[in-house]
């Protein structure tokens, strides 16, 4: 097969952006799953919401997506911390969390994925930006909007969360929390307290990576399912509660797909995330930086 | 009431049940029931891994897709004897295809259950959790196989057409109906079977506390793959006659997400327990959607599945059977 | 001189940046009654663990009965006759107690005789254990209705129905009155007695006292002391880390 070159660059650098983006619809996971042990699968559900909050917005009232999922990240922060109160109060009390917990969050992800089908149907939908269709050039090289404002803005969103986890009490409160739940509490902090703002967070960037989703590509509600696999391979690949392998995984994991698309064909593109993440539970299932 | 007992019954009843269909004469009720049929046996699946061992299966779907795209190869080898074989094999192959609906279902029930197997022993090492992921992974890589296997028709799909009529039972549904029936009673049979033995104590043992199952001796790795594969084959084996079913079959319909969402939320909404659970369960939701579907949407009658199970899994996590259970114990304390 | 039934050798066991066991060694005879104690937090219950298969250890090794049993998992050094109870008690909570004892005679009792144990040996051996322990009255209940004490006893009977050749009694008579210790030290040496070497792990002195033929000593992940009980109380090390007050 004959790629020339410049294909295969560009074929790179869409999937380092697009791994910077992967990386944000990662990031909550990375905190419920892996630093609160709770499998909530339902994340792209949560994703999609933003998405669609974001397409409705910026369609009504012209507003850029990124900055309506800014605006929406306290609904989606009370919305987090009141779905971890209901999975509290049903099941980690009773550490029945392992079968009804994960099938709470599979119903929860169905009954979203349902809902926004009912009200948005099967259109794909998309969101109107400034800077969407254009590009930077530098050479050959290319770099469409499109995917460098979310990667940006999701990379500064990694940061900040990662400033968040390792500077803040609540951060390293929220660390320790799945290690020593005894020590927090001989501190005088709630572990649920705890736990339950961490995945406040973790639903709230479900909101700006909704927001990205959207800008990157068209949704429509099913697009949810493709997402699971991405986010768990990243997530298992980096290694569980480590943000920086998170990232790194990601960015791989956008390097990887980008160039079986070119190389193979799109409609590979979903099984090689899964694969992955496959490969990775049967060799190293800790990840490249797990604990 | 022992087995060979407990066969007889399923047999009347299901015997009872084909000829009321048949004297109702009406080829409309044997297509619906086939789908809560059908439902039954892949509930009962589940159960075996999901309900008596805890650990979820989230790719229902790919397994019963397995089943149902092991038919259309072998339907479309049989369809295509010229192209694939030289001359002097054409004439014996002849003799052998097509293969029989029975045969298929077999067949179909070994692929499923030896990729259960596969799977089962690449992550059943790990925590329970990440054994769900992986069935999730499962059926999306399968899912792009098959979308990307031209033979069996790929992302344009693949006719199937079955005979109109055939000998004894009339029109082709029927049997289809007969043979659904005999799964539902293997599955049924095997479900029973496992809680009344020594492998239901083991696999009880690995739901409640699979460490403390270790330290008293249960092989517990042997155990979670002995579910792994039964479940996997008794859900292959469900989607073997799929293609004669609905006559023209492409990747959506096969790994449709009614499957995994039906396949956890009516063994959880029946009760995980007892065989019974999955059995109330599928009959129950496998009705109202059929009900739902033609007067309401099928969008809506999927959410309806949706809100039961995350209703019964936080109010009533033991399911109707639990719910029955209890109502007994407490009337017979008052 | 013959093998010691269970031999620890150099092990060392560490949880990320933590030694939890520092080049442990520590060997048991067939028949012996051994007592180890130590400060909460010593590295016990690790042991036990790294011995049961339940942990990896990552250096040294334990030989069980001649073999080497760092390889096997769990399930299978209790089926060559290595069993324990947890110190926080785990009880099959979706079955009766009756039904928790069965769990080890179906598994690791028939395995080892190549044979299923028919329901009716089963049933009888079952009742055998829960009288031993007292909890024969509560065979059909569920674990839930059990109080912490008789949770420690179907504990303790529960590793005792494996038939084990070394029994591990982790902690099991926390919270027992001082006539329920006695009843256990008496059922432990009648086991003994039968020929089950058996390890005690407790906090409770008097009981570690009168049973153990010899005592051992963790602290900090270390062995500090292991010999004859009367000497080893009066060693200043043991004083001074554990005892000391």
């Amino acid at each position: 097969m004959d790629i020339p070159f410049d294909l295969i660059i560009n074929a790179v650098i869409a999937g380092l952006l697009l791994g910077g983006f992967y990386a944000a619809v990662t990031a909550g996971i990375s905190i419920s799953f892996g630093m609160l042990d709770i499998v909530n699968i339902a994340h792209p559900a949560f994703i999609l919401l933003g998405s669609y909050i974001a397409y409705v917005v910026n369609v009504e009232l012209g507003v850029d997506p990124i900055v309506v999922s800014i605006l929406v990240l306290p609904a989606f922060y009370a919305l987090g911390g009141f779905v971890y109160q209901v999975y509290y109060v049903s099941f980690e009390k009773y550490g029945q969390e392992s079968l009804r917990g994960l099938a709470f969050f599979f119903g929860l992800l169905f009954v979203t994925e349902v809902c926004l089908l009912l009200i948005f149907g099967v259109d794909y939908r998309s969101v109107d930006a400034v800077y969407i269709g254009s590009s930077v050039r530098l050479g050959t090289m290319e770099f469409p909007l499109r995917l460098l404002v979310p990667c940006l803005t999701s990379l500064a969103m990694f940061a900040g969360l990662q400033i968040f986890l390792a500077r803040t009490f609540i951060g390293r409160a929220v660390m320790a929390v799945s290690q020593d739940p005894l020590a927090l509490r001989l501190m005088a902090v709630d572990p649920t307290r705890i736990k339950r703002i961490a995945f406040g967070i973790s639903i709230a960037t479900a909101s700006m990576a909704g927001a990205f989703l959207i800008i990157i590509q068209p949704v429509i509600p099913s697009v949810g399912r493709d997402y699971i696999g991405r986010i768990f391979a990243i997530c298992v690949l980096g290694g569980l509660g480590s943000l920086p392998g998170t990232l790194i995984a990601a960015l791989l994991l956008g390097i990887i797909e980008s160039l079986t698309s070119v190389f193979y064909g799109p409609s590979w593109a979903p099984a090689v995330s899964f694969g992955i993440l496959l490969l990775t539970l049967a060799v190293r299932p800790s990840g490249i930086l797990g604990r | 009431m022992r087995t060979p007992a407990f066969i007889f019954w399923q047999v009347a009843a299901a015997a009872a049940l084909y000829f009321v269909f048949r004297y109702v004469d009406n080829d409309y009720i044997f297509f619906a029931s086939y789908t809560v049929l059908q439902f039954i046996v892949l509930s009962t699946a589940w159960n075996i891994l999901g309900g008596y061992c805890g650990y979820v299966n989230f790719g229902s779907a790919g397994f019963f897709a397995l089943g149902a795209y092991s038919s259309v190869c072998l339907y479309t080898i049989g369809q295509s004897l010229e192209e694939l074989f030289p001359e002097s094999l054409v004439a014996p192959m002849q003799l052998i295809f097509p293969l029989p609906l029975p045969v298929l279902i077999i067949v179909a029930g070994m692929v499923a259950g030896l990729v259960g197997l596969g799977t089962g022993y690449l992550t059943l090492r790990l925590r329970g959790v990440f054994f769900a992921i992986a069935t999730l992974a499962l059926a999306v890589v399968l899912q792009t196989f098959i979308v990307n296997w031209s033979f069996v028709g790929g992302s344009r799909g693949a006719y199937v057409i079955p005979p109109n009529e055939i000998p004894f039972f009339g029109p082709y549904i029927q049997y289809l109906f007969v043979l659904m029936l005999v799964l539902v009673i293997i599955s049924l049979t095997c479900a029973r079977l496992i809680e009344r033995s020594r492998l239901g104590y083991g696999f009880a043992t690995i739901r409640d506390d699979e460490l403390a199952a270790e330290a008293c001796g249960v092989p517990t790795l042997r155990l979670k793959l002995i579910a792994t594969v039964l479940s996997g084959a008794l859900m292959g084996m469900a989607g073997a006659p799929f293609p004669f079913y609905i006559g023209y079959i492409e990747p959506g319909s096969a790994f449709d997400l009614s499957y995994a969402v039906n396949s956890i939320a009516m063994p959880m909404i029946g009760g995980t327990t007892s065989w019974a659970g999955p059995l109330i369960g599928a009959v129950l939701l496998g009705t109202l959607q059929q009900v739902a579907t033609v007067t309401i949407s099928s969008a809506i009658n999927l959410l309806i599945v949706g809100l039961l199970l995350i209703g019964f899994v936080i109010v009533a996590p033991g399911g109707i059977v639990g719910l029955w259970q209890k109502w007994v114990s407490r009337s017979s304390k008052a | 001189m013959t093998a010691p039934l269970l031999q620890v050798s150099q092990l060392s066991k560490r949880f990320g940046g933590f030694v939890a066991l520092d080049t442990v060694d520590f060997n048991v005879a067939e028949g012996e009654r051994v007592g180890l104690i130590g400060p909460n937090g010593s590295g016990k219950s690790t042991l036990v663990n790294c011995i049961c298969g339940t942990l990896h250890n990552e250096t040294g090794s334990v030989t069980f009965g001649g073999e080497k049993v760092d390889g096997l998992i769990a399930h299978e050094r209790t089926r060559r006759g290595l069993a324990r109870s947890f110190q926080l008690p785990r009880p099959f909570m979706s079955m009766s107690v009756a039904d928790n004892i069965r769990v080890p005679l179906l598994y690791t009792v028939a395995a080892r005789v190549g044979h299923h144990v028919s329901k009716a040996e089963a049933d009888e051996r079952c009742m055998e254990l829960l009288k031993m322990v007292g909890l024969d009255a509560k065979a059909a209940k569920n674990p839930r209705d059990l109080t912490q004490v008789e949770m420690r006893k179907l504990e303790l009977a529960r590793a005792m129905a494996a038939e084990p050749k070394l029994l591990i009694a982790d902690e099991s008579m926390a919270g027992l009155s001082h006539s329920e210790v006695e009843d256990i030290v008496t059922l432990l040496i009648r086991l003994n007695e039968r020929g089950v070497t058996i390890i005690m792990i407790e906090h409770i002195m008097r009981a570690v006292m009168s049973f153990s033929q010899r005592l051992a000593v963790l602290v900090s992940g270390k062995k500090i002391a292991d010999g004859k009980p009367d000497d080893v109380i009066k060693d200043q090390e043991v004083i001074g880390a554990y005892l000391g007050q």
